[in-house]
Formats: structure tokens, sequence, C-alpha cells
């Protein structure tokens, strides 16, 4: 059997903020059932990939497909269908906060299905329950703990059962126990939804142990694409500084620098 | 693409309804598959959905079935899941629905069901 098309493909991903370059020729490619790990420090450009990857940004050079799609050169109809078969559980959590908790997982259900209000209600509701927030329903976003609010983001992402789950940052800012459940819910999504995960983070424990795959980034770059146990054991420098939490040291184009600091179109 | 199509068909077996589901059962029809399990109750019998060629389901499939139960409750007509494949069972451990609904092991046992 053909191995599965790629759910998502990048291919020379170029990107620029002003005239400062942020990515240079990424390649990345993450197939189906695939549990995807984008790693890097700050800066180090994951970020910006994540917003090409949602469509938010349109690539300067390279494309991005995702189910085939490219989102460079899709129709407004194309993009929504993209958008449909994606969940995203964003770091801060993003929740409406005029609306309930249970209103903010329920919106996109209501935003793009005419499905019965019975079964809206049903299906948030169980995403309520499989993050561990059954009866919260009522609450305000206001009311809720930092890790109750990104658990509530997250199943506003699942609440479409999408194929593809993007995640930035799942443990920032949480206690270890309910950063290691999150873990935990990542894995057990996987396996009972067959999603397609991709989560960014900078908590090395995490990555490890919820990764098939780690995309190491660094500044700009794709460094490696390897399995966990091959990243571990890169001899890389920057992985290692990056393993090791090492400080690292930033080339400095005098030329480059200077224009940045004084040119008037930057 | 399961290699199954998506289909819903309804038999009486052994004095139950039998809604038999086969496929994927996601958004683009479980509101069929909610009607099935729904109309299936007409008969004043016990109802089964028999899950065992559903090779994927989502969670509007799964509200289907939440709402067969509260259904068969208010009206006093037992309700069973019949032989949920694998795939059906990760996704109702998820939600720990596993431990709400009547779960049997063949279609002769929907009647006979506590």
């Amino acid at each position: 059997m053909d191995a599965p098309a790629p759910l998502i493909e990048v291919t020379r991903l170029d990107a620029w903020y002003g005239r400062r370059q942020v990515l240079f020729g990424v390649d990345f490619t993450v197939r189906p059932g695939e549990i995807r790990v984008i790693m890097g420090g700050s800066g180090s450009g994951k970020s910006t990939l994540l917003r090409h990857l949602l469509g938010l940004q349109r690539p300067a050079a390279g494309s991005v497909r995702l189910f085939g799609v490219d989102l460079g050169r899709a129709s407004e109809r194309e993009l929504l269908g993209v958008r449909r078969r994606i969940g995203v559980s964003f770091q801060g959590g993003a929740l409406l906060t005029s609306l309930s908790v249970g209103d903010n997982v329920a919106l996109p259900l209501r935003e793009h299905t005419d499905l019965d209000e019975a079964t809206i209600r049903i299906m948030s509701r169980l995403k309520l329950e499989v993050v561990n927030l059954g009866g919260f329903q009522d609450l305000m976003p206001s009311q809720l703990s930092g890790g109750m609010v990104k658990r509530a983001a997250l199943a506003r992402a699942l609440v479409m059962d999408p194929r593809l789950l993007f995640f930035d940052e799942p443990s920032a800012g949480l206690d270890p126990v309910v950063s290691a459940e999150l873990d935990e819910l990542i894995l057990r999504l996987r396996d009972a939804l067959r999603m397609t995960i991709v989560v960014v983070t900078h908590e090395l424990e995490s990555a490890f142990k919820i990764a098939d795959t780690i995309t190491v980034l660094d500044q700009g770059r794709v460094l490696l694409t390897d399995s966990v146990a091959a990243v571990r054991a890169a001899d890389n420098e920057r992985i290692q500084d990056l393993l090791n939490r090492r400080p690292r040291e930033v080339p400095v184009d005098a030329e480059a620098y200077l224009r940045r600091l004084t040119e008037e179109r930057a | 693409m399961s290699a199954n199509a998506n289909a819903v068909t309804r038999q009486r077996v052994d004095g139950a309804t039998i809604v038999c589901l086969q496929g994927e059962v996601d958004l683009s029809w479980s509101q069929q598959v909610r009607r099935a399990v729904l109309d299936a109750f007409a008969d004043g019998v016990p109802v089964g959905v028999d899950l065992a060629g559903v090779g994927y389901i989502d969670s509007s499939g799964i509200a289907a079935l939440v709402e067969g139960l509260q259904l068969g409750r208010a009206r006093g007509q037992r309700f069973a899941l019949v032989a949920p494949s694998d795939a059906v069972r990760a996704v109702l451990e998820l939600a720990r629905l596993d431990r709400v609904f009547t779960i049997v092991d063949s279609a002769a046992a929907v009647g006979a069901a506590t």
C-alpha cells in the first residue's frame, strides 16, 4: 500500500516581516494520524510557521498545502472547507468574554452547521466532559482559572471533530499536573478520534512525551525533523543548546543591523 | 475512506428494534442517523444500535446515540449499543460514555438487556 497523502505539505516557505526574513525555505510535511511537535526557542519562527499553516499569512515564497489545498491560491470557498476541518487552540485561549463557556464551545457549530440545537448542546457538552470541564458550561470565562481557560479553548477547538488540530503552547503557564493531563489528553484524542495533531511548544518534557516526530526550528530554518529518539541523540550543536537550555550566540551582520536601525522604510 | 459504504438499516431481532449503522458516521449524515435512532422507538419495544460495522464516529454521531438513550429513558424503553467496533469504543471511552450506555455483544441480547 502507498503511504497516505500528507495532510500538511509546506514547500520552500519563506516569510518576511518588513525587511527581516524570518523563515528560510522551510519544508514541512505531516501525515495523517501523526503528532508533530514544532520546537524552537523564542524567535525561531515557530509562530510564523503556525500562522502560515492556519492560512493567516500568505507565503512570500513557497507553498502551504492542507488537505491538498494550496492555501495561497485557494478560493474563499476552498479556504472555508479547510477551516471547517481544522481546530485551533491558541496559547491564550481566546475565549469570547461575553459568552458563557458552553456558548463559546458551541459557537463553531452554530456558525458552520445547521445541526439541531439538541445535537449542538450534546456535542458541546461532550467536549467539555472530554477536557474534564463537565458541568461548567454556564460559567463565564472570567470565572475560570488559567488551566480551565486552556481546556475550554481545547473543547472549542475540538467541537467540530477536526481531522487536524493545532495546539499552540499547550503547557505554557500551567502547573505540572494540569500540563501532564493535557499531554495525556492529546494522546488519547489522536488514538480515539484519529486526529492529526500539530503542537507548537518550547516545553521539552511535553514535546518528548507526546510527539511522534519533532521539527526543530532555529532562526527560521528547519534544523531537523525526526523521531523523538533521533532528536535527543542529534549531534547538532544548536539542538543540543536547545535541549540543554544553553543561551545562543546571536550572529551580528553589521551592515544589515545598521540598515534596520536607520532606514526610513525598514 | 472506509471499505463499508455509509448506511443505516432497521430490523426486528427477538422483540427488539435494531438500527444497524455502517461506515463512517460524521456530520455529513449524522442527522439522518439521529432520525433513524429516534424513529426506532415508535414500535414501543427495546431499541439497539448495531455499531459493529462503524469504522469512525464523530461527536455528532455520538450525540444521536445520547439522544436515543435519553428518549428511551423518557419512554421507559430499553436502549443498548450492540457490539461497538474498537473505533467506536475508543470514542465512547474518551468521553467516559462507556459507563453510561448499556453495551451488549449481540442484537439478540437487546431484548434481554437490563
